[in-house]
């Protein structure tokens, strides 16, 4: 008797994780050959939430959403996906996601209905559910009256809104989307967030990866992946806090690159890099850095137009953390 | 169930939405089957000769005329000196020619053996080695009617036997090379258009990103591997009905030991091309690649090896023993059987067994390899 109870809390607990998080990651690794693409990253995915998978080319953003979702084997490590092994229980998991790869897959030859049709077959869709959801569908991508046109006539926005509508089609609690948003004007980028709001309203817990920051600003989580590894996760604001110790000021110049190279070169900075025709450096929190700065460049006969203190964005984090990274790397091989 | 018939109904929309795979499909091995088998035909007839008589005899005229009388060989000219027929086949005025030397009837009359020379043209081969042996069956023929007569002068022979001597080709009788043609093309056809076509198209999908797509669905590799063959099957078996259709019909070849024994054994092959199709597939990226692959790795040594250029019994010991390797060698021999000797399941189950087999195998191979890489 006590042993059933035990069992029972015990499913319970678990139905209240899985309730609680919709993806977890345990030390997920994934290895080609010698090479590490994914090195031991974890991470949890809170239900609901969109949750953004930042990172250069390369990082392992694609590796890491292909092992969710069951495409490949992880090496090492282990990651649920609703409840669901991505390991032992491939097929659950691939019964409750959708997803949409980096080259949003659609069959160029057959027409926006056609593309639907299938999918909606593939998923075991029929009768008056599946009229819904293909009526759905179309009005969300915003495709009424293309229906016969064929997918490869679309551009770029509508192809993609049509991909998301056939992963979709099924009504999975988790997306998750690889770089949808690439090669894609910035209206229809915007649109594309719109719908993955809208989704996430409704409770669909959205995991996508993207390059773009000002996408990553709109995340409620943000996981940054480098060199394979997870270097920091957090909400943007958890994030910029990271920056806490440091000032970070955007400098407008003469010689960008000169004054760069120069005030890297100073006790008291930490980071340049460069913004457009200006470039930021972050100092240590120390009285007068602003003053410090523009000494420096006169001396040097850099004329500067204009030095202000900012409040740091998603890229400076990102370029820190990545910066630091890097140094601790190399101070592991020095070592 | 219902998601093999999703795909396939997808495949034949994109089917038919493609023009150029319609006609590669269909119109092709119509095409190509009317092309092999009235054009490329071995056949030769009306070969050039020239002729060198030195005995000019009776009986020299007599071979002469057994050669003239025939439809294979068309005199060109007789000629006093052998220069002058060196030079006929340099020009290549001649294909072949015949020098009877001085003394040919005496010899014969005395009981001894005749020499006789022909020569033929060695740089077109074929036409060499037929016209040679035409020239060997004229005059052995010839040969054995004069043994005939001077045993029935002697009167060794009491009955004045009608000895029959024609010489008999089995199978063929007209000895048309299109007879055993066209058998084979059906073997080829079949071959590229379900292998090819079958790696084409799965690799096509792993091109395009859709094939993985299609992997985080909750189709099982089966369905999927089902709905993908099961097109070019229908295509493969409505191929073989054109091919015997036309066959029948435009040359004449109808199939003596039945079409439906023909088509039954077609499925069993179509196993194998299949399976090989969908094995290409799991090793290589892109289409090119399967396409190179498709070529050079099997189609290629499949058409060498089979018995289709070469015959089998010519080949080297070690080659003989790789063709027992080829699925195509079986079939032709299934295909020539029911087109020309119009033989049954007594002959041919053997073939059948081993088509099953190689077909068992590399469709399950295949199955497997296609798992794993989605897995
Ligand atoms: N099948 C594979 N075999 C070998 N190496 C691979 C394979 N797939 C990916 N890689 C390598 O793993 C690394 C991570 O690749 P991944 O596609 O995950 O990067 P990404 O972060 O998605 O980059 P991008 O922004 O370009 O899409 C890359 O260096 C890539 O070359
Ligand atoms: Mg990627």
């Amino acid at each position: 008797m006590k042993l059933w109870v035990g069992k029972k809390e015990k499913q319970i607990n678990n139905a209240q994780s899985d309730l609680e998080y919709a993806v977890v990651a345990d030390r997920l690794t994934k290895k080609f050959g010698k090479f590490i693409a994914v090195d031991h990253v974890s991470f949890k995915v809170k239900r609901g939430e969109v949750f953004g998978f930042l990172g250069p080319n390369g990082a392992g953003k694609s590796t890491t959403i292909r092992m969710l979702c069951g495409l490949l084997l992880p090496t090492e490590g282990t990651a649920s996906v609703d409840g669901f092994d991505i390991a032992k229980q491939s097929d659950d998991v691939k019964a409750h996601i959708g997803y949409m790869s980096q080259r949003f897959s659609l069959y160029e030859d057959l027409t926006v209905e056609q593309n639907i049709n299938f999918y909606g077959g593939i998923y075991g869709l029929d009768g008056k559910h599946f009229e819904e959801r293909k009526r759905w569908a179309i009005e969300m991508a915003g495709l009424i009256g293309k229906e016969t046109m064929l997918a490869q006539a679309l551009s770029g926005g509508w192809r993609q809104r049509l991909a998301l509508g056939c992963s979709i089609l099924h009504e999975p609690p988790i997306l998750f989307l690889d770089e949808p948003t690439g090669g894609v004007d910035p209206v229809s980028r915007r649109n594309f967030w719109d719908l993955i709001y809208d989704l996430s309203h409704r409770g669909v817990t959205v995991f996508v990866t993207t390059h773009y920051m000002d996408e990553a600003e709109h995340c409620n989580t943000i996981g940054l992946i480098y060199n394979g590894k997870l270097i920091a996760t957090g909400s943007p604001t958890e994030l910029k806090h990271n920056l806490d110790r440091y000032s970070i000021f955007e400098v407008h110049c003469t010689q960008p690159v000169d004054a760069m190279e120069l005030l890297r070169g100073q006790t008291w900075t930490a980071e340049t890099s460069i913004f457009g025709s200006a470039f930021h450096v972050s100092t240590f929190n120390e009285p007068d850095t602003q003053k410090k700065i523009s000494q420096v460049l006169a001396k040097n006969k850099i004329q500067t137009e204009r030095i202000e203190q900012i409040i740091p964005s998603l890229e400076d984090v990102f370029i820190h953390m990545i910066a630091e990274e890097d140094a601790r790397k190399d101070g592991d091989i020095h070592l | 169930m219902n998601i093999i018939f999703h795909i396939i109904k997808k495949e034949f929309i994109q089917f038919r939405q493609d023009k150029k795979m319609f006609i590669v499909s269909f119109f092709a091995p119509v095409f190509q089957l009317l092309i092999l088998g009235y054009a490329a035909t071995f056949d030769v007839s009306k070969i050039p000769m020239a002729v060198c008589d030195f005995d000019n005899s009776p009986s020299s005229r007599t071979l002469i005329r057994n050669f003239t009388s025939t439809e294979y060989f068309r005199v060109v000219g007789y000629y006093d000196k052998t220069s002058e027929i060196d030079n006929q086949l340099d020009d290549g005025h001649a294909s072949i020619a015949v020098v009877i030397p001085r003394g040919f009837e005496k010899k014969m009359g005395a009981g001894q053996s005749a020499p006789l020379q022909v020569i033929a043209d060695g740089t077109e081969t074929s036409s060499a080695t037929i016209g040679l042996n035409y020239a060997f069956v004229i005059v052995s023929r010839y040969s054995q009617n004069i043994v005939l007569e001077s045993l029935i002068k002697r009167g060794s022979v009491m009955m004045p036997a009608r000895l029959s001597t024609e010489f008999r080709i089995w199978y063929n009788p007209d000895l048309k090379s299109r007879n055993f043609m066209v058998p084979g093309v059906l073997g080829l056809l079949l071959m590229v258009m379900t292998m090819i076509l079958t790696s084409l198209a799965i690799v096509k999908e792993k091109e395009l990103g859709t094939l993985e797509q299609l992997v985080v669905t909750p189709i099982k590799p089966y369905q999927l591997i089902i709905g993908k063959l099961a097109p070019f099957f229908v295509i493969g078996v409505i191929d073989v009905i054109l091919v015997v259709f036309f066959a029948s019909v435009v040359f004449s070849l109808p199939v003596k030991g039945g079409v439906l024994l023909l088509l039954g054994l077609s499925l069993i092959f179509l196993m194998t091309t299949l399976g090989l199709g969908l094995f290409i597939s799991t090793i290589s990226r892109t289409q090119q690649q399967a396409m190179m692959t498709a070529i050079f790795f099997f189609m290629m040594p499949m058409v060498f090896f089979s018995g289709f250029v070469f015959p089998i019994e010519n080949m080297p010991t070690i080659i003989q023993y790789i063709s027992y390797l080829i699925p195509l060698r079986y079939y032709f021999v299934i295909v020539r059987g029911l087109f020309l000797k119009g033989v049954g399941m007594s002959i041919l189950w053997t073939q059948a067994l081993a088509l099953l087999i190689f077909g068992s195998v590399i469709l399950s191979l295949s199955v497997m390899r296609f798992q794993k890489r989605l897995g």
